[in-house]
């Protein structure tokens, strides 16, 4: 099968595959609404508890669930391209930590108790400075080796202010607030955050997903990449900005997730041919599938327990990439 | 038709001056061989000329400043073949040789008949096609540097830039490479190598520009270029001059001075 | 269209929240609320203790745990949420009794499918629990209930200061070496059985770590640690095998005090005001 009929088929079944777990996402929850019932419930405009119970508390779950998942795999795909390095991920621009600060921050102080979107609003914030700051330490047209530099300088003052909150804070239900909500978590969001998250993320995605042609340039290095027609400034603002709309926008929503970003592309990579353009839709459709999936684990895991998704995750993705340096020893041994 | 002018070139590495009020100009049907000792600045004139380097002075391609030129315009001109033989990921030659058809394909658009029938040609030049379908990443260094060649060929611009082509290929590959850009210096590209190997400096390029310290201290023929004296104050070694099958030969043969014979 | 309804109440009630979340909501005009839900271990207790027969639907899961609740044999009759907003709209209840560090999501997300709930901060004295069993006696139309509750609690207090005051010092020395200072229920406790509170005295406010020099540099006459039946074992227990730890306590008297009467704010928090000026007048007559 060629190289054009296999990625085609990939990207079928990828979609297939998320449009079920999505599916899945909306049937999942303590009321027993059978299967039909609820996809009718949806589009009723009758106000009564199916109803609600679809379009307030699972719509915006399983819609959030696709949109965080295909954020963190699109930017991950964006970021070990860009950087030309496997191990990159969205919290290397320090955008998660700083999102993490703001949110923290907004908790400590009680503005996230004072007005609702208090904290939503307080995570971009975050996001905002971090991707300023980094753009102004690695220069307009750093090389990848400064912007990693300054993404980890960020990650780690943001990490070190978080600790610090969480240590000075005379009150221990807000310290566990804080924890908690770090470990990241889609229960109870409702629609507003939706609407809060999407136009940020879809300006994140129009950014990154404009970045196939020159990252699959950028394989022969920058030099070269420059020299067949890629604009190396345009490609640095639009992977920053990008990712700091869509995973500053996904962080102020949901908490930290990790490991989506960095492990999907990588399983995806040798079904796409290694090509960094067709990683891009491929990782996007994998993260969905995958926090899709993570959610529906935890309603089904611990139903009574909220059980964190970034824990989820972190679960799942650890051991994987034990695998990963197993098969990369057999390889070179 | 002059594809390369460039004019009082001065570049900086740091605070270092490394070119120095240089003026090189490049026709059609030439075969540039770009020579002198190491640290002189030829891999510096190549990369100010693609635009990767802030210069002062003036550089027109094809008659256009490059000063005021965008990236892909530029990439119609001139390619560049690197020193620094990158391929990040696992994917295959042709994908690989594909990448050089880039620069003239707007946006989304898929590969069309006559971009298909270039890289093959490309390929071919380059004899990669029995390996066409092999991961790039896993072949020798030999062969990973014509599988780049032939992106830059597939990137078919008037002028080509290649710093340090031959280094790593066997005989065969380096003669027939020096070939090819023969053919194409005749077809009526131009072609600048920067090359350590004088004897194939010697015998395969038209013409000759020696650097030395940031400046141009020879440009001509090869037989002008290449005398004792010159290498002796240039690169500090004495060199075997002869002639073979109607082109010169030139081998180094040892240090000059007190060190050597 | 039914989800305007939903909406509009819900940005009614966001409305009012926003104006502060401890601004004491006004009585709700119309019939006492039939079917009320609580989702916080605080407002379990406090709603099980003034709630009519069969008014109160469901309490929390901590409500349940004896570590966290001193009416965990009370939860058992009533029914169980976890906290999450789809479970409890499905309990269809009239009122939702929550605290102000419950989930901002959910409960955001209860208002915002028409739920009326309201949000209580944790206690922080005596007069704070007042004001709390008398705002839940209004919510559920229980003033009545709720003034015996008020009179329990004067009484007790009345009791506490009418013995006489032993003039002994205490400290709270919890896991993580955790203490309690000024601002904190904890303070008033001991302020209510006649202790001086050495974490006051060192100017320590709220709920915070005191290192332990400055507490053997204190000598308090009494240590209260936490009486809390955790089988996992955990790190934070370590300060309590120091040796200068055991020194102290050695020299010290060690009052176990009951936690999850210190917790929340009811009038049997008192218990663990009574438990502590007993234990200091028995180490009083210690020569």
């Amino acid at each position: 099968m060629s190289g054009d009929a296999r990625y085609a088929l990939l990207i079928t079944l990828l979609c297939a595959a998320t449009l079920t777990l999505f599916a899945l996402s909306l049937t999942v929850g303590p009321a027993g609404i059978a299967f039909a019932d609820s996809i009718m419930a949806l589009f009723s405009d009758k106000a009564d508890g199916v109803a609600l119970i679809m379009q307030e508390i699972r719509l915006p779950r399983a819609l959030l669930g696709l949109m965080i998942g295909a954020t963190l795999g699109l930017s991950g795909a964006v970021l070990q391209g860009y950087l030309r390095n496997p191990l990159a991920e969205p919290g290397l621009l320090g955008i998660s930590a700083t999102a993490s600060l703001g949110a923290v921050l907004s908790i400590y102080t009680g503005l996230a108790a004072a007005f609702a979107l208090a904290l939503p609003l307080a995570a971009l914030a975050g996001a905002v400075v971090a991707v300023v700051v980094v753009q102004a330490m690695a220069g307009a047209r750093g090389n990848s080796l400064l912007i990693i530099l300054a993404g980890i300088a960020v990650s780690s003052f943001a990490g070190a202010m978080t600790s610090l909150a969480l240590n000075l804070s005379p009150n221990p239900f807000a310290a566990l607030e804080i924890m908690f909500w770090m470990l990241g978590s889609l229960t109870d969001r409702s629609m507003t955050h939706v609407w809060l998250a999407a136009p940020f993320m879809l300006a994140g995605w129009a950014m990154l997903g404009a970045l196939g042609r020159p990252l699959d340039a950028l394989t022969l290095g920058s030099e070269t990449a420059a020299s067949m027609g890629v604009d190396l400034k345009r490609v640095q603002f639009l992977a920053v900005f990008g990712t700091a709309a869509s995973v500053g926008a996904a962080t102020a929503v949901a908490g930290a997730i990790g490991f989506v970003g960095l492990v999907v592309p990588h399983i995806l990579r040798p079904l796409v041919g290694a090509r960094p353009s067709r990683l891009l839709l491929a990782s996007a459709l994998g993260g969905a599938c995958v926090v899709l999936a993570a959610d529906v684990a935890v309603r089904l895991i611990a139903p009574g327990r909220d059980l964190k998704l970034g824990v989820l995750t972190a679960i799942v993705g650890a051991p994987f990439f034990l695998w990963l340096v197993f098969r990369a020893r057999r390889r070179l041994t | 038709m002059t594809l390369l002018c460039a004019s009082g070139l001065n570049v900086s590495l740091g605070a270092k001056p490394v070119l120095r009020g240089l003026d090189l100009s490049v026709a059609a049907g030439e075969f540039v061989g770009l020579i002198g000792p190491n640290g002189a600045g030829k891999s510096t004139l190549l990369r100010a000329v693609l635009g990767l380097l802030p210069f002062t002075g003036e550089i027109l391609l094809d008659g256009d400043d490059t000063a005021a030129m965008k990236a892909r315009r530029r990439a119609l001109k001139v390619a560049y073949l690197a020193q620094e033989r990158e391929i990040a990921w696992a994917v295959p030659v042709e994908t690989v040789v594909a990448l050089g058809r880039a620069p003239h394909r707007p946006g989304f658009a898929a590969p069309t008949e006559a971009d298909r029938a270039i890289v093959d040609e490309a390929m071919r030049r380059m004899d990669v096609t029995s390996f066409r379908h092999r991961i790039a990443t896993e072949l020798s260094g030999g062969e990973k540097a014509r599988v780049l060649a032939a992106r830059a060929l597939a990137q078919d611009t008037p002028l080509l830039l290649a710093d340090e082509p031959t280094a790593g290929l066997d005989p065969s590959h380096q003669i027939a490479l020096m070939r090819l850009f023969g053919e194409l210096a005749a077809s009526g590209r131009g072609v600048v190598a920067s090359l350590h190997d004088l004897g194939l400096a010697a015998r395969w390029c038209s013409r000759l520009v020696l650097l030395d310290n940031g400046r141009i201290v020879a440009d001509g023929r090869p037989g002008e270029v290449l005398t004792p004296q010159t290498l002796r104050a240039v690169y500090g070694v004495e060199a075997f001059f002869g002639e073979a099958g109607g082109a010169p030969v030139v081998h180094p043969l040892d240090l000059s001075g007190p060190a050597g014979g | 269209m039914g989800r305007r309804r939903a909406t509009g109440a819900g940005l009614r009630l966001a409305l009012l929240a926003a104006a502060g979340p401890l601004a004491a909501a006004p009585a709700l005009a119309g019939p006492a609320p039939g079917r009320v839900v609580s989702m916080n271990v605080c407002t379990d207790q406090l709603a099980m203790l003034i709630a009519g027969p069969g008014q109160l639907h469901a309490v929390s899961m901590l409500a349940r745990d004896p570590n966290s609740s001193v009416m965990a044999k009370e939860a058992q009759g009533f029914a169980v949420n976890h906290a999450l907003a789809e479970e409890i709209f499905l309990m269809e209840p009239d009122l939702v009794l929550a605290g102000t560090f419950s989930s901002r999501a959910t409960v955001g997300l209860l208002r915002r499918l028409g739920i009326h709930v309201e949000e209580f901060a944790p206690a922080r004295s005596f007069d704070d629990i007042r004001d709390n069993i008398v705002r839940i006696g209004a919510l559920l139309d229980r003033q009545e209930r709720a003034g015996e509750l008020v009179a329990e609690l004067d009484a007790g207090l009345a009791a506490l200061s009418a013995a006489p005051a032993s003039g002994r010092s205490i400290a709270l020395y919890d896991a993580n070496s955790y203490t309690t200072g000024t601002g904190t229920l904890a303070n008033e406790i001991f302020r209510a059985a006649g202790l001086t509170n050495i974490a006051e005295g060192l100017g320590i406010a709220g709920s915070t770590r005191l290192p332990l020099e400055l507490l053997i540099a204190a000598r308090p006459d009494m240590i209260a640690t936490s009486f809390r039946e955790y089988r996992a074992p955990a790190l934070a227990q370590e300060n309590f095998v120091h040796p200068a730890f055991t020194a102290l306590e050695a020299r010290a008297q060690n009052v176990s005090v009951p936690v999850p009467n210190m917790i929340c704010g009811a009038p049997f928090t008192l218990e663990a005001a009574f438990v502590l000026q007993r234990a200091a007048a028995r180490g009083g007559e210690r020569p």
